[in-house]
């Protein structure tokens, strides 16, 4: 019972108090770049939850049976890149095969999970936290609700925001970073909910 | 082979403003936000990239015609890692104080989208003097915006700047300015101000 209250607390805190994207400043570039309509925000946090949590249980098992056992630490940064991309690529495969329709939705925003710094950040944070294995694929699961979260407000707030009337040299990026910003004080509220 | 140094300084001095990578394409980001809460920070993640970006231009566009076209983007990534594993262990070594307050973010230069993105736009299609030319100007371009943003975020939140306090006992620090909300802020009124200089300009 106690190791579940544990797991669970990790989650909230992952989704609200430590949110990747507005406190951790992870994953900034698609929270930008794919914030324009609140489906395909939804679709992008979606994917990127999925291959998230496949990270996590991959990268703490090749970080804990192969870089940790045979004492190759150096060799982490170069791994984790190639297992992220290689999962992407088979995702994007499987996804291709068993379901065009949400292939057809996803369509670019899959290959740029790669380089989405959100799950590379994570790869690198869960050997930094120590994590056991459960409590990683909890981390990285977590860690995608939050994203999907702050990017779907996100998009939600721009699509109101093209009928608002935004001085001229805030327009575009300018006035999406001032909102993040509120954004974050807001979430900045979160802390101290829990105490770890 | 001749060298047009005409064509040299205009490729240096594209990242500088005109293609500056934060302000004008608003790429990488994640450090950009990230790391800037004070001027040193800045400058240090600034030079870290910089010459991560340096160096793989200019292994990239020696062996551009070695390399596959199909397997291009993992082996641009397969040598920006090496050099990145490098810097850190190089500031773990020598700055142990920068590599701590930098932490995940010097890793994670693995997947800045500024040096993928000249790998693909200009190693690989031009030669290696020019991608040096490059290199030198999209990093430095990528640095003095990092360090003002540190700059103005450690004056405004803390009244000092490198470290050294600059304003009196009579300031009071605005703690979010250190902050990620002041990150996100700072960088949106100041992408707001080039826009308005560049405009003025034309």
């Amino acid at each position: 019972m106690e190791e579940f209250t544990q797991i669970l607390l990790l989650f909230i805190s992952t989704v609200l108090i430590n949110n990747f994207v507005l406190i951790r400043f992870l994953g900034i570039c698609p929270f930008l770049g794919v914030s324009k309509q609140v489906e395909t925000a939804f679709s992008m946090g979606l994917a990127t939850t999925f291959v998230m949590t496949l990270t996590a249980a991959a990268t703490w098992m090749i970080n804990t049976f192969i870089l940790e056992a045979l004492n190759l630490p150096f060799l982490q940064y170069v791994s984790f890149i190639i297992v992220i991309a290689s999962l992407v690529q088979f995702v994007e495969m499987f996804i291709k095969k068993t379901s065009p329709v949400l292939y057809k939705a996803l369509g670019i925003f899959l290959p740029l999970i790669t380089t989405n710094c959100a799950i590379m950040g994570l790869a690198l944070l869960i050997p930094l936290n120590g994590y056991s294995f459960i409590a990683s694929v909890v981390f990285g699961f977590g860690a995608g609700v939050g994203f999907t979260l702050a990017i779907v407000l996100m998009a939600g707030l721009r699509e109101k925001l093209e009928f608002g009337d935004v001085p001229g040299i805030l327009k575009g990026v300018p006035v999406t970073l001032i909102i993040a910003g509120i954004m974050a004080m807001a979430f900045m509220g979160f802390s101290g909910l829990i105490s770890m | 082979m001749s060298i047009d140094f005409k064509e040299l300084v205009q490729d240096f001095a594209n990242g500088l403003w005109t293609e500056n990578p934060i302000i004008r394409l608003v790429i990488g980001m994640c450090p950009t936000l990230a790391v800037t809460n004070t001027a040193s920070n800045g400058l240090a993640m600034g030079l870290a990239t910089s010459f991560v970006l340096i160096m793989s231009e200019i292994v990239i566009s020696i062996i551009k015609k070695l390399i596959p076209a199909n397997v291009r983007i993992p082996s641009y990534i397969l040598i920006i890692a090496t050099f990145v594993t490098f810097t850190d262990y190089f500031l773990k070594a020598f700055f142990p104080d920068i590599a701590a307050s930098l932490s995940i973010f010097i890793p994670l230069i693995v997947v800045n989208c500024l040096i993928l993105g000249r790998q693909e736009a200009f190693a690989s299609k031009n030669p290696t003097h020019r991608a040096i030319a490059d290199g030198l100007g999209m990093g430095i371009g990528f640095t003095w915006v990092l360090t003002l943003l540190g700059i103005i975020r450690e004056v405004l939140g803390m009244g000092s700047v490198f470290g050294l306090q600059v304003l009196g006992e009579w300031y009071r620090p605005m703690v979010i300015m250190v902050l990620p909300a002041g990150a996100f802020i700072t960088l949106g009124i100041l992408v707001g101000i080039m826009n308005q200089i560049s405009r003025e300009g034309k």
